[in-house]
This record gives C-alpha cells, structure tokens and sequence, in this order.
C-alpha cells in the first residue's frame, strides 16, 4: 500500500515538474532563437524574460473558450487532449536515473512507438472535427508525414534492441555501462532523430502547421487551453525525443568515470536532454521547409532502405560476434 | 546566371569620370517610319498623327483612329509587322468630358493603348475617341492576352463596354458597387456623398456578394466529364493569409494538394490614387506616389515629377539628378532586400528574414538622414529633390557601400545555396521569355527568363547612361532565378551607389526655374516679381501647361510610369499610373496550374508584388 502510494507521488512530481519544463522550454526556445537571430527575445518578464511562459499561461487561461459552430464539438475539445496525453503516457517508461522512473515496463520501447503512432490520432481528429480546410489540409500532410516516418522510427530502433537484447528502456540504459551505443548505432541514430523531428512536426518536418502555407495548419482553429495544449504536447515531444535518444544512443544517465563523479546521475541525464533540445531549437533557425511530396519520397527512398541496412549490417555484426 | 553588358548601349565609363553634362535621355525612334509601315501594311486602317494641340510632349509617336478599325490594327501590329510589337503595356482611358483644351477630333471618351516593341525599342500609342451615348469597344483581349485585366479595370472605373470580353466584371471595385469612380461626374472626396450607412439589408447584400460561386468564376464543382468523379476543393487563399504579402486573395481549384485552376482577386487594396491625382495639386499629390509602391519609397517619386517636369519644360541640375539616382537605387535595395527575406521566409527559413531586416534598418538610418523620413520620404521635388544631402552623408553611405557585399556573400551561403531552397524552387513557377512579354512581364521577372532588358540600360532617364552597372539575367524563369536576379542587382545597385558616392557633382540640388516647387525663395524678400510667384506657386501650387506625357523607369518590381494630362491647371486632368504589379498577378493563373499549394506559395514569393502597386 505504501509502495503503491510512493509510485503515485513519483507519478505526480514528474507530471507537475515536466508541464513546468515544457512550458519553460517555450520561453528557451524563443530566447535561444532570438539570440541566434539578432534579435533580443522575450526579455520583459522577470529576469531575463524567465516568467514569459506563465505570463503567457495567464493570458492564454483568460481567453474565451471558444468552440468553432462549423466544428464537431466533441472531437474537437477531445483531439488536442488525445495529444498532450500520449507523449506524458511515453515519459511513463523513460528511466531518468538508477532510482528515478515510473515503470520499468519490459516492452517500454514498443510502449513509447505505440504512444507515438497514437499522438497521430490528436491530429487527425483536430484536423477532422475543426471542419476548416487549412485545418483538414494539414491533418492530411501530418497523417501522411506521421504514417511514414514512424516506420523508420522503429526500425531504426531495432538496432539497439538486437545489440540490447531488450526492449526495457532500464536495460537498455544499464547495456551501455562499457560504451554509448552511438558507437554501433551511428547510422540508426541519425534515422531515430530524423523521424523523431518529423514526429514533433518541427522544422523542417513542420508541414502539417506550415505557418506560410496553411496559416496554423491542423490547429488553425483552435485558440485558447486547447491550443496551449497543442503547443504544450510540442515541446513536450521534442523533449521526449531527446529523451529517447539520450537513453537509446547516449547512454541514459551514465557517463564515463571521470565525469560520472561530479553531478548526480539525473543532472547528467537533463543536461544530455537539453543538449539536444537546443539541436531542436538551431535547426529550427536554420532550414527551409520542403515540399510535402519531396518529405514523404526523401523518406522512402532513403531512410528506409538506410534503416533497413542499419539493420541488417547489425544483425550481421551481432551474429558474426564482433559485438562479444 | 551571366551577366551580360549590353554593348550597343552602354557607355562603358570608368567609375571615377562622370559626367553628366554629356548625359542624353533616350529618344524613341522616327515618328514617320512607323506611320508609314502600318499604312502600307493596312491601308485601308485611317491612322491620324496626334497635333499639336494636344502637346503630347514625350516623344513616343500617337495615332488616333477610329473604333472600328482597333481590333484589325492589333492583330497587324502584333502578328503581321516586321518586328512586332509584342507588349501590350499600357490601356486605359480618359474622361475628356469636363476638359478645357481638347482638340476637336477627340470624343466624350478616349481609351489609350500603349504598346512596345522590345526589338525596335519604341512604342505605340493609339487613342480611339469614343462618344457618351456609345461607350462599346471591340476587345482586344483575344490578341493581347494581358488586355484582359486592364478592360476589365476600364470597364470598372469608366464603364466602357468592351465587346467580345470572355468576363468583363468589376475588377478593383466590389461588385456591389454603384457609379464608375473615374467619371468626372463621380464624387472624389467623402464630403461629396452622403453619409456612409450600413443598415442589415445591405449588410446582408454585402455579405452575400462575397460568397464565392465556382460557377461564376468560371470552375467545375466536380473533375470528370459529366462530374461523376470526385469534387474539387476550393480553398480560398486570402485575402488575409499570412503568404499572399498583403490583402490578396487567390481561389484555389484544387484535386487533394494539387492546384487545378486558380483565379486571383484583386482590390482589396485599391485607394483611389488615380482619381485623387484629380484632385491633389501637382506639387502635393508627391507624398500620394510614395503609397503606390510601398516599398519602393522615392523611386515612386521619380517617373512622377520627371513627367511633371517634361510637362512643364524643367531641367533638373546634375546634382539632384545623381541625388536622385543614388537615392533611387537605395530604395531599390531596401526593396530587394525584403523580397529576398520573405522569399526565404516563405520557403519556411525563419533567420534570414531578421538579418535582412538589419541591413534594411542601417540603410533606413541613411535614408532618415538624408530625408528625416524612412519608407516613404517623399523627398523629390517638381525640378529636384526637396533638400541637399546633410554634411557627413558620404562617409554614411561609404560604411554602408563596404558593409553590404560581405552581408550579400553570408545570404549567398546561407540562402542560394541551401539545397532544401534549391529544391523547393529551381523549376518552379516558370515561364519563358515570349510568355513574359505576352503577360506584360518587366524588370527582374523579365530578365530571370534571360531577356535583357532593363530601362536603365535600353532607354537611359535621368543620367543612368553615364552609369557603369550591368544587368543580371536569369535562364529558366524560374522562382529561384527571380530571386538570384535580384540578389545580383543588389550588387549592381552598390556599384551605382558607389559611382554617385565618388561623383557627386557640386552644385544646385533644385533647379531654378519658375515651377520647382516649393521655387526658390532666396530673393524673395528684395524683389516683387520673385515674390508673387513664389506667393502663388506655394498657395494654389504651380500651373502646368497643356499637355500629356508618359514617363517610365525601371523600379523596384519592374518598369512602373505615370501618363500626365495637364488641362493647364494646378491639378492634373487624368493620373494614369501603370504599375508592373497588376501584370505580374495576372499571370498567376498560367504559372501555377498544376503546382503543389507549396508551390504556389514560392511562386508568389519569388513574383514580389506589392499590393498596393497592383491595385493603387
């Protein structure tokens, strides 16, 4: 009963500190890319801009909740939460310290796929019930976009799983105590974190809300708590993709003596989290955005043979026993 | 991308020896010898040359003829002719009906058609008279495609009937509007109509005419022959969309992303400029041309008051006319370079935007120092410009003449040469040289196809032939040559700016002459017969002779003019102002039919339109 009671506040404190984090990181993001664009940023708020986001909250929070009439009022209030839940469902398997980590699900790799192929359904529906054409537009492209990218995504995830021998993220963690599995997995690294910006639908895998092309896309009529959500479930997929790819490729919350030694495993863990949220953001600043067909055939064509042979080349290793 | 100097015009100067006293503006050619072509190709077409009564002062030779002949006469001069004239530039048409010196051949109505023949570098000007109780014209929008928009635009502002028009509709009014509002008889000014109301009915009205029928303009609800296949999407781009660049609207016929058929719709931005040139006196209507092309600030000024100044016989000092030319070529910059961001922007690069926009902020300051204003100084004057260049201006414009290049080289990198950039737009949206010039296409949209032909190289205003700069062109047409012409032009611009900065003439910045505006004041004080004048031409503003002129130059977007007639008044009797915007929308049906929305979207980045310069 008292273990059960301790898992529900573990439950809890990671929930109220990651909402908090997304949240932050909208205003990192505008600070980093102001800086990166010579330009100050939000800088007004607190020191530093640092309370824009809860500012922005407080706006968002007084705004009416409007409900389009054209629109199905149902699926429309349910898309935005369908989305915002399934990627806090996904941090359930992530292992954020030796100690810390809601549930040490021997499937978690697949739970986290699934999770993702489920977030699709947030879109499609937002785009559906919103009864607008932009809106219908992008949910098309990010169905598309998600549908696709998602089998590179697991496939390129394989790779680990063959060298692991496990689908427990805690495992898969504690397999890479004698070297990170970017080592052996460069390739399927790459492909993971192509499909997983494509998962987030960030720049340049932002074409289901192509600001230029379809206004918002898919959340173009949404305002208010429902599209905070929408935006809230972005930023926390960007930081679960780099969650995944600090446990699958970077060894999780371990480092090499030296350095294991001077900050606490899960400071490591943020730390190696925020490197990449920061890759996010730089990317964001600096591509184009391609055309809907040139994304779907550049994932074909290439990242699914290249996360075919990754695969392939692994299982060969594996079974040639150079990996020991 | 070549670049190509244009031997048989250009004056190859060496950067530090201008002189501008040698400069000539361009001539067109004999008068006679086309008059002559075209009788003995149609003899049986009357074609009677413009007299002096008129006082058409700009040399491009003017023929009346009679309205029956029109539609025989285009297609001879578009088809039959040895050197076509292959653009139609210009159509409009005059309310002569209020007009107090008019020849006597000439009609109620006059509709104006200008026309170009790139190969021998001339124009054509032909005016039909047309009487109050028959305003019908045959349509030549079967010969000169592009005709189209500009009847339909007659059609809206003076309701003449063009005859045989595939969809004369209003084309810069709404549809519910009453009157044609370049009517002498229709009010200009608020005050002249009664009080502005909406009650429900009309609202409901309004509201009404806004929906939008597929049928009506033209499009099938469903592919297929009989509809039995599915139903297209209509998506209305606009007119507030975040990528149309200002309030445009686009109906888009599409089969899943895939555009099947679009038609613009133009005047949401329309402002009546034309009509209040008839109310604006010569001087004061300056700050109104600054609004036509909203990013191009002088360079509106300069065809107006080099028109003004032709009407009125003014000879401008070198040192406004390098003034000028240096000012003109920075605002071509500031243009290009916000072209260059959105472009960018609309690919979906958010950075270069912001950078840009630095750049764009430096040179404005440059601006503000020259003129205390930044986008729209208003700064040229009827014989100059309004004051002389603030002590330390030459060290302002050397930093920025120094800075610009290595910015440009960054963008290169950053921008040109990005793959995703190129593959979103090499071979998108393009058309070729003999489109273009179908289409009424100029300036960077012309020269991306290749076809060099740039105003200030062809036919030299304003000193631009003492000039060394060459002229960028493109080979596909495409969006991603429209950009790279411009960047280069950029570069060109810098070199003019540079030759000004080195050549800066010493010397008046306004000429003397009775009708500069505000004229000269220094003796004011000592002597009457400068004072009168003086007293008169600031109140009621100057007088300018009887006469009519077209001016062109080569701005921003490309060739943009102003077509003055004076009834020897303080006003202007007719504003024509020939934007190259208006062309260039037009062509958006024939470019993106069967392009992707995201294409459509780098199509009309790539176009760089202002609204305000299509619908003025």
């Amino acid at each position: 009963m008292l273990e059960l009671l301790f898992k529900l506040l573990e439950i809890t404190v990671i929930i109220a500190l990651l909402i908090p984090i997304a949240a932050m990181l909208v205003w990192v993001e505008r600070r980093m890319i102001g800086i990166w664009q010579d330009r100050l940023g939000p800088n007004r708020v607190g020191p530093f801009g640092i309370l824009q986001s809860l500012a922005d909250l407080l706006k968002i929070l007084g705004k009416e909740d409007w409900i389009p009439p054209f629109s199905d009022r149902l699926v429309f209030t349910i898309a935005p939460v369908i989305g915002a839940v399934c990627v806090l469902m996904s941090f359930a398997v992530i292992p954020f310290s030796p100690s810390i980590g809601v549930s040490d699900l021997n499937i978690g790799l697949l739970f986290f796929l699934a999770m993702a192929s489920l977030s699709v359904y947030s879109v499609v529906l937002a785009g559906w019930a919103s009864n607008s054409k932009y809106a219908l537009l992008g949910s098309m492209r990010a169905a598309a976009q998600t549908v696709s990218y998602e089998v590179f995504m697991g496939l390129s995830v394989m790779g680990v799983v063959l060298l692991t021998g496990s689908f427990n993220l805690r495992e898969i963690v504690l397999a890479q105590e004698s070297g990170w599995l970017i080592q052996t997995q460069f390739l399927g690294f790459i492909i993971f974190l192509i499909a997983g910006i494509a998962e987030s639908h960030r720049l340049p895998f932002d074409l289901p809300e192509a600001e230029t092309e379809l206004t918002a896309g898919f959340h173009t009529e949404y305002s208010g708590l429902k599209f905070a959500l929408f935006f809230l479930g972005e930023y926390l997929s960007v930081t679960l993709i780099s969650a995944m790819s600090v446990v699958l490729f970077f060894g999780g919350w371990l480092m090499p003596e030296p350095f294991a030694s001077w900050l606490p495993p899960l400071v490591w863990f943020i730390l190696k989290i925020l490197i990449f949220v920061m890759f996010f953001i730089l990317l964001r600043t600096s591509l184009p955005r391609p055309r809907f067909d040139q994304l779907l055939s550049f994932g074909w064509k290439y990242m699914l043979p290249l996360a075919l042979i990754n695969l392939l080349v692994t299982a060969a290793f594996k079974l040639g026993g150079f990996y020991g | 991308m070549r670049l190509l100097a244009l031997g048989d015009v250009m004056i190859a100067n060496a950067v530090d020896s201008i002189d501008l006293t040698a400069s000539k503006d361009w001539q067109q050619a004999n008068v006679i010898s086309i008059f002559d072509e075209i009788t003995t190709l149609v003899p049986e077409v009357k074609l009677t040359p413009v007299t002096a009564v008129e006082n058409i002062v700009d040399d491009i030779p003017s023929f009346w003829l009679d309205k029956s002949n029109i539609y025989k006469l285009m297609d001879t001069l578009k088809n039959n002719l040895s050197k076509p004239f292959d653009m139609c530039f210009d159509l409009s048409a005059i309310d002569e009906t209020e007009r107090q010196h008019k020849a006597d051949y000439v009609g109620d109505f006059t509709v104006s058609y200008h026309l170009r023949s790139h190969q021998r570098n001339q124009d054509i000007r032909l005016k039909v008279a047309l009487a109050r109780h028959d305003k019908n014209i045959d349509s030549i929008s079967r010969i000169w495609l592009n005709a189209n928009w500009y009847e339909r635009e007659v059609w809206d502002m003076f309701g003449i009937n063009f005859i045989g028009h595939p969809y004369l509709c209003r084309i810069l009014m709404p549809n519910t509007w009453q009157g044609h509002p370049l009517l002498k008889t229709h009010p200009a000014r608020a005050t002249e109509m009664a009080p502005f109301t909406l009650p429900p009915d009309v609202q409901d009205k309004e509201q009404q005419a806004l929906k939008f029928d597929p049928q009506a303009w033209g499009m099938k609800r469903q592919s297929g022959v009989n509809g039995e296949d599915n139903d297209f999407m209509f998506l209305n781009l606009g007119p507030n969309h975040p990528s149309v660049h200002g309030a445009f609207r686009i109906v888009l016929q599409m089969d899943g992303e895939e555009i099947v058929d679009c038609v613009p719709d133009i005047g949401y931005h329309h402002r009546g400029a034309e009509k209040m040139g008839e109310r604006q006196s010569w001087h004061s209507y300056i700050p109104y041309t600054d609004r036509i092309d909203y990013l191009g600030g002088v360079m509106n000024n300069f065809p107006y008051v080099m028109a003004v100044e032709k009407l009125a016989g003014i000879t401008v000092p070198d040192r406004a006319k390098v003034i000028r030319i240096m000012t003109a070529e920075m605002f071509r910059i500031l243009s290009h370079l916000l072209f260059y961001g959105t472009f960018a922007q609309d690919i979906g690069a958010l950075s270069p935007i912001f950078y840009m926009f630095i750049d764009r902020e430096k040179l404005f300051g440059i601006i503000e120092a020259f003129t205390g204003a930044r986008m729209h100084p208003s700064w040229f004057r009827i014989g100059g410009v309004a004051q002389d260049l603030p002590q330390g201006w030459d060290k302002l414009v050397r930093d920025y003449v120094d800075y610009l290049p290595k910015r440009l080289d960054e963008y290169e990198k950053m921008v040109m040469q990005n793959a995703l950039l190129k593959r979103r737009t090499v071979d998108i949206g393009a058309y070729s040289s003999k489109e273009a010039l179908e289409w009424g296409v100029t300036g960077p949209g012309l020269r991306a196809t290749g076809y060099a032909w740039d105003l200030r190289k062809q036919r030299p205003y304003g000193g631009y032939d003492q000039f060394d700069f060459e002229v960028p062109l493109g080979h596909k047409g495409d969006c991603y040559d429209r950009c790279k012409v411009r960047v280069e032009e950029m570069r060109q611009s810098i070199r003019i700016i540079e030759q000004c900065l080195n050549n800066m003439p010493a010397g008046p910045y306004k000429a003397e002459h009775p009708q500069t505006t505000p004229p000269d004041k220094a003796r004011t004080m000592q002597d009457i017969d400068t004072l009168i004048p003086h007293f008169v031409n600031v109140t009621w503003g100057p007088v300018i002779p009887v006469g009519e002129v077209s001016m062109f130059v080569e701005a921003t977007k490309g060739i943009m003019g102003y077509h003055l007639i004076s009834d020897g008044s303080t006003m202007s009797y007719r504003t024509r102002i020939r934007t190259p915007s208006f062309a260039h929308l037009q062509m958006l049906p024939l470019i993106s039919k069967g392009q992707m929305v995201a294409d459509l979207i780098a199509t009309l980045g790539s176009i760089d339109y202002v609204m305000a310069d299509v619908d003025r």
